[in-house]
């Protein structure tokens, strides 16, 4: 008699629990369409901007805005989604701002041809220093990225090919998009760094439900876990750090395009690392808004404290660094995009 | 180059070399005790140089003097970091490693920020008007600036104050202790709390008499930390994660690669040697000298 309850009682609950499934599958799959309404709204908001802001400065802190959230998705694609908390992508924004310079000024390479070499080549130095130091777990990972890019700078800084201490200087040119020099009106800038803060995005949200985005949660939650269900460790690393250095040195190119000058303290300097690390931290670590956030609200009030505080010299943006990173990390470790609510329904799909 | 050049600049690479084991030491101390990286290390001991530098313009108390009220108020200090924010960040469930990490990084950049706001980013030194400042000590051939030598002297007595205090005290057990299971020391009665605070403090202390060396004779700004602190984590990885001795000596190996780098690359590469020591190590063994990962 027992038996034939049990199984009496539990298929309606089976059947429950097949549709709460196909449910949650449905809704998952709305929420990803949602997201990418939102972004597409967000990027076309962003690409019209100048009708409203007329105001050249505050053209150019839009532009440091977006190019911020781009570098800082990018530093998500390896620190959030795989884990793995780099704290010298300085070296490869360096990378692709040096190559990209190096390219046009000394070869006549357009900045396109440059960001890409760029692009390729800290993805190479990615998968090179990665073989070294993935080995290293947690913060001796973090420590290694640190000084390897001081290692960077120090090289840079003593190569007279590559302009030295003084850097290289572009020329001045005819405003075009095929040299991406824009002398007069700055608007340009605002659409290309659109287009790269869209496709980094893009890529995490390609990457959010993808087999190496599971893999790649997976190596940060547990690397010996991931390891043991047959998730290539070194390998998912590796493809999230070249991936990551990849876009990391897209956006070095293009700031060296925006400013026209490139040398070793403006770009490959720990600040340069920390700026890129910080909108994430702020915003949260490993999810699809959280740099977006972070740049809104951090590049904006670094601008703003560096007029009104005198310059970054005078070390008040540094406090305002370190004090909101200690501030997130202590009090809100899930980044400030937990501050939404969220919704009763969401969390109920995410329950098991 | 002669035979008495190259003993010269080993002996000026050996000196700064137990200055930089001491910077190191009190890293790897906390490192050991509970496998968090202090990012602040090098912040820790600008403020320490500050603190120096502050006592010698205002109450025109020399470093030497100066030196063990430093390493008191920065002991005090490392504790109070450490019930501050240390303790709150170990806490945390959501995204802990991250969090270890952005806690103390958070603090370095605050600390940097603050200094460069509150005492400017002017270079500044003490130099000759100290007591031991532009004196040197000759030494069956070698001169050897007096105050570097002191450092060494300090740097020698405090590592060995270390190890006496580590092998043959009850804190010392207790720190052994805890750094091998923090959940057993708590039941036989060692609060862990206590003995990590402690830690943080010593670990802050020898950095604190480390800067307070350094003053006599390095020049003192808001970003000198942050280049201590690069090397402090060199020297700890090539002497092991978590190995006080390692670290001791790993300072004076990282010591002797700079001053030897200096022969042979133009003095603005000298940290090209250590560099490339610290990618040797990662890739070729990462557990360092005398570390066991």
């Amino acid at each position: 008699m027992q038996p034939t309850i049990l199984a009496a009682a539990t298929a309606p609950a089976v059947a429950d629990s097949t549709n709460a499934a196909a449910d949650a599958v449905h809704s998952f799959g709305r929420r990803r369409r949602m997201q990418l309404v939102v972004a597409l709204a967000i990027f076309v908001l962003a690409a019209l901007s100048p009708l409203v802001v007329q105001n050249a400065y505050l053209r150019n802190v839009i532009v440091l805005t977006l190019m911020y959230a781009a570098l800082s998705q990018a530093w998500n694609i390896l620190g959030g989604y795989c884990g793995q908390i780099s704290l010298g992508h300085a070296l490869y924004f360096g990378v692709g701002a040096y190559v990209t310079s190096k390219l046009y000024v000394g070869f006549n390479l357009l900045p396109w041809l440059g960001m890409l070499g760029g692009g390729l080549m800290a993805a190479a130095l990615a998968v090179v220093l990665g073989y070294g130091c993935f080995r290293l777990k947690g913060h001796y990972f973090s420590i290694a990225t640190i000084v390897i890019a001081e290692m960077g700078l120090l090289i840079v800084h003593n190569w007279e090919w590559l302009g030295g201490a003084s850097g290289i200087q572009w020329p001045f040119g005819e405003d075009s998009w095929a040299t991406l020099q824009f002398a007069r009106d700055k608007t340009p800038y605002i659409h290309f760094a659109v287009g790269l803060l869209a496709l980094t995005w893009f890529i995490c949200w390609l990457i959010e439900d993808s087999r190496w985005g599971y893999w790649w949660r997976a190596v940060k939650d547990n690397p010996e876990a991931a390891e043991s269900l047959g998730v290539t460790v070194l390998s998912s690393k590796l493809a999230a750090a070249a991936i990551s250095a990849f876009l990391t040195a897209v956006g070095g190119g293009f700031y060296a395009a925006f400013v026209s000058y490139v040398d070793p303290d403006s770009v490959l300097q720990f600040r340069f690392s920390l700026l890129i690390v910080l909108p994430v931290v702020l915003g949260g670590i490993g999810t699809l808004w959280g740099p977006m956030l972070g740049a809104v609200i951090l590049i904006p009030l670094t601008e703003l404290s560096r007029s009104y505080m005198g310059g970054s010299g005078s070390g008040f943006d540094l406090m305002i660094y370190g004090g909101l990173v200690m501030a997130v990390a202590l009090l809100k470790p899930e980044g400030l995009v937990r501050l939404w609510p969220v919704r009763q329904g969401r969390r109920k799909e995410s329950a098991p | 180059m002669t035979a008495s050049a190259l003993m010269q600049i080993l002996a000026s690479g050996l000196l700064m070399g137990l200055i930089y084991g001491m910077v190191a030491v009190g890293l790897s101390l906390i490192f050991g005790l509970m496998d968090v990286v202090n990012f602040a290390h090098g912040e820790f001991m600008m403020l320490a140089m500050y603190a120096t530098f502050g006592c010698f313009v205002f109450f025109h108390i020399d470093p030497v003097l100066a030196l063990p009220l430093v390493a008191a108020v920065m002991f005090i200090f490392g504790a109070s970091v450490y019930a501050g924010v240390v303790r709150h960040a170990l806490r945390v469930k959501v995204n802990a490693g991250m969090v270890q990490i952005f806690a103390t990084f958070g603090l370095a950049t605050l600390i940097q920020g603050a200094a460069q706001f509150f005492f400017t980013p002017d270079y500044r030194n003490i130099g000759d008007n100290g007591w031991l400042g532009g004196k040197t000590l000759e030494l069956s051939g070698l001169f050897l600036p007096l105050p570097q030598v002191f450092g060494a002297v300090v740097s020698l007595v405090a590592f060995g104050g270390l190890y006496l205090l580590m092998k043959h005290s009850d804190f010392g057990r207790a720190l052994e202790a805890t750094r091998e299971d923090k959940g057993a020391v708590a039941l036989v009665g060692i609060d862990s709390n206590r003995v990590f605070a402690l830690g943080w403090g010593m670990g802050a202390a020898l950095v604190g008499v480390a800067g307070a060396v350094l003053s006599t004779f390095y020049y003192i700004h808001p970003q000198v930390g942050a280049a201590f602190g690069t090397i402090a984590y060199i020297t700890v990885a090539l002497g092991g994660f978590g190995s006080v001795f390692g670290a001791f000596a790993a300072g004076i190996v990282v010591g002797l690669v700079e001053a030897l780098t200096a022969v042979v690359l133009p003095p603005a590469m000298k940290s090209m040697g250590i560099y490339v020591l610290y990618l040797a190590i990662i890739f070729l063994r990462p557990q360092g000298l005398f570390g066991r990962l």
